[in-house]
């Protein structure tokens, strides 16, 4: 078992958040054998913004999250905080986290992270390009004293 | 006062029965489902969103359905829901300088840089009923053209604020700092004077109407602030969340928001120098109108901070604004009196009646004398 650094850890663990439960388990319909540390376990969390988009911070409204935390055999602990009311997304994205502590992390990467990457690029990058599409050249007119 | 009334059991169950097959409708049209109403009502969705307080479209789609449409009814659902769920944690404030832009205008500044994207918006449409919409049975009209795609390279990059040009100047307040922890109205019971960030937040979830009607009312007269849209901003961002059992912070979701920022009249004083001063609107979903009406609205109740006059309009009055606000407060209070209220009412009758009595008895009382007043 690695201790990855949390820069990336943070980075898949986001990822998988971000990604639709239907994604993950489209790409990793079994999972390996495993106990539930925290059984899935639906709740929220309180969004803050800041006042005048940098200042002091204030409630926002709350969003639905599901957590949950999982044990490999080989002992790998994995977790996961994931948006929405999603039970076997959390699970799945748990048991990620904690394979990619593992040896499989290669593999993992490889089948399950890049392509949820790459997804969610292609979907960002369709959208600021209609957003880019929309971008208003002016031009200013002459006006009555210029002439 | 209401009291307890037996004996209307069968009523009631045959009342949502039909409460039911009213929802439903007639069978022959076919059932609509969350995905339809998320994908394609997604503005009621967004609306429910931001007052139900409650960042979920497909319960907020779900919500839409079970109220046959009633939007307060079904922001009430949310918020009744909401109460059932642990809270976990809160956020770390979301960055709106990332936001993964779908639109961003300015109304000060034609050339600011990245430019002016309109996105996907109803401003420069006729507004003329589109009966292509209507056509049933036909297939789908096509879209008047795939949304025409940028080419490659000239996607928006994560832009910053148009106020913080203005920053750098020194033309326009600072937004306030500190590091405290905001006050939560859903937590303690909201108190007046509220801070900025405790009105922010009631005004976030607060009716769409009642927002709009208030921030109207300044700018023809009632508190006037001299608005312009400095910045109006719709896409989606991160949230990030400090995970204690991690000891690090994952981003464990992305939100739509809408924000907008007021750049306002400047007032200068002996010791400060004019400069422009702010009012901000942040709403989930795509919420423009809502957050523009948040934007004028959080700066008309500036005016004592700020040394403003208060001329007594109802949009400078915190205590009008916040305590109205709330729509599904105000559906409770308003609906309630519809209950049965036959003790209350009975006690009124009873006065009612003594007190004519009481008229009567005098006014013959009053006819005795007369007469004999005219006698003398």
């Amino acid at each position: 078992m690695t201790q990855a650094p949390p820069a990336e850890r943070q980075a898949w663990m986001a990822r998988l958040a971000k990604a639709s439960g239907a994604a993950l388990a489209r790409l990793m319909p079994d999972l390996p054998p495993h106990d539930l540390l925290r059984a899935p376990e639906t709740g929220t969390v309180m969004v803050r913004g800041r006042i005048g988009a940098v200042g002091a911070a204030f409630n926002l409204g709350e969003m639905t999250v599901t957590r949950c935390a999982v044990r490999l055999d080989d002992g790998a602990i994995g977790h996961a905080w994931v948006q929405g009311r999603d039970k076997a997304h959390a699970r799945r994205a748990a048991v990620i986290d904690a394979l990619m502590q593992t040896g499989a992390a290669p593999r993992i990467r490889a089948e399950v992270l890049s392509v949820l990457e790459a997804e969610a690029e292609a979907r960002r990058a369709s959208r600021a390009a209609k957003a880019a599409a929309t971008k208003v050249e002016f031009f200013t007119m002459m006006r009555g004293e210029d002439a | 006062m209401y009291v307890a009334v037996k004996g209307g059991e069968r009523a009631i169950d045959n009342a949502h029965a039909w409460l039911a097959e009213e929802r439903r409708g007639a069978r022959d049209v076919p059932e609509l489902t969350i995905p339809q109403i998320r994908q394609q009502m997604a503005l009621a969705v967004n609306r429910v969103m931001a007052e139900g307080s409650l960042y979920d479209p497909d319960l907020a789609a779900l919500a839409i359905k079970q109220a046959r449409g009633d939007l307060i009814e079904a922001v009430f659902l949310i918020r009744a829901y909401r109460t059932t769920l642990p809270r976990f944690a809160a956020s770390n404030p979301v960055d709106t300088a990332q936001m993964a832009l779908d639109r961003r205008i300015s109304a000060t500044f034609k050339d600011l840089p990245g430019g002016q994207i309109l996105g996907p918006t109803f401003d420069y449409t006729h507004r003329l009923l589109d009966f292509t919409l209507m056509a049933e049975g036909a297939p789908e009209a096509p879209l008047p053209g795939q949304p025409p795609v940028a080419a490659d390279g000239d996607t928006p990059p994560h832009l910053p604020h148009v106020s913080e040009h203005l920053n750098h100047d020194g033309l326009i307040e600072p937004a306030p700092q500190g590091e405290t922890l905001p006050p939560d109205l859903t937590r303690s019971p909201m108190e007046l004077p509220a801070d900025r960030a405790l009105r922010l937040q009631a005004i976030t979830r607060g009716d769409e109407g009642f927002i709009l009607s208030m921030a109207y009312s300044t700018q023809r007269g009632y508190g006037r602030t001299h608005a312009f849209v400095g910045e109006l901003r719709l896409g989606r961002v991160a949230v990030e969340v400090d995970i204690p059992e991690l000891g690090f912070a994952v981003e464990i979701g992305e939100i739509e928001l809408t924000e907008c920022e007021t750049v306002n009249q400047f007032k200068g004083s002996r010791s400060e120098a004019p400069q422009f001063t702010r009012g901000y609107g942040l709403v989930f979903g795509q919420s423009e109108r809502k957050a523009i009406a948040m934007s004028l609205v959080d700066r008309a109740l500036r005016w004592k901070e700020l040394g403003e006059d208060n001329i007594g309009a109802p949009a400078q009055d915190e205590e009008f604004v916040l305590m109205h606000a709330d729509n599904v407060q105000a559906t409770g209070f308003l609906e309630h009196i519809k209950l049965p209220h036959y003790v209350d009412f009975q006690a009124e009758m009873e006065l009612v009646r003594r007190l004519r009595a009481e008229a009567a008895a005098a006014e013959a009382q009053q006819h005795q004398q007369q007469p004999q007043e005219a006698a003398e």
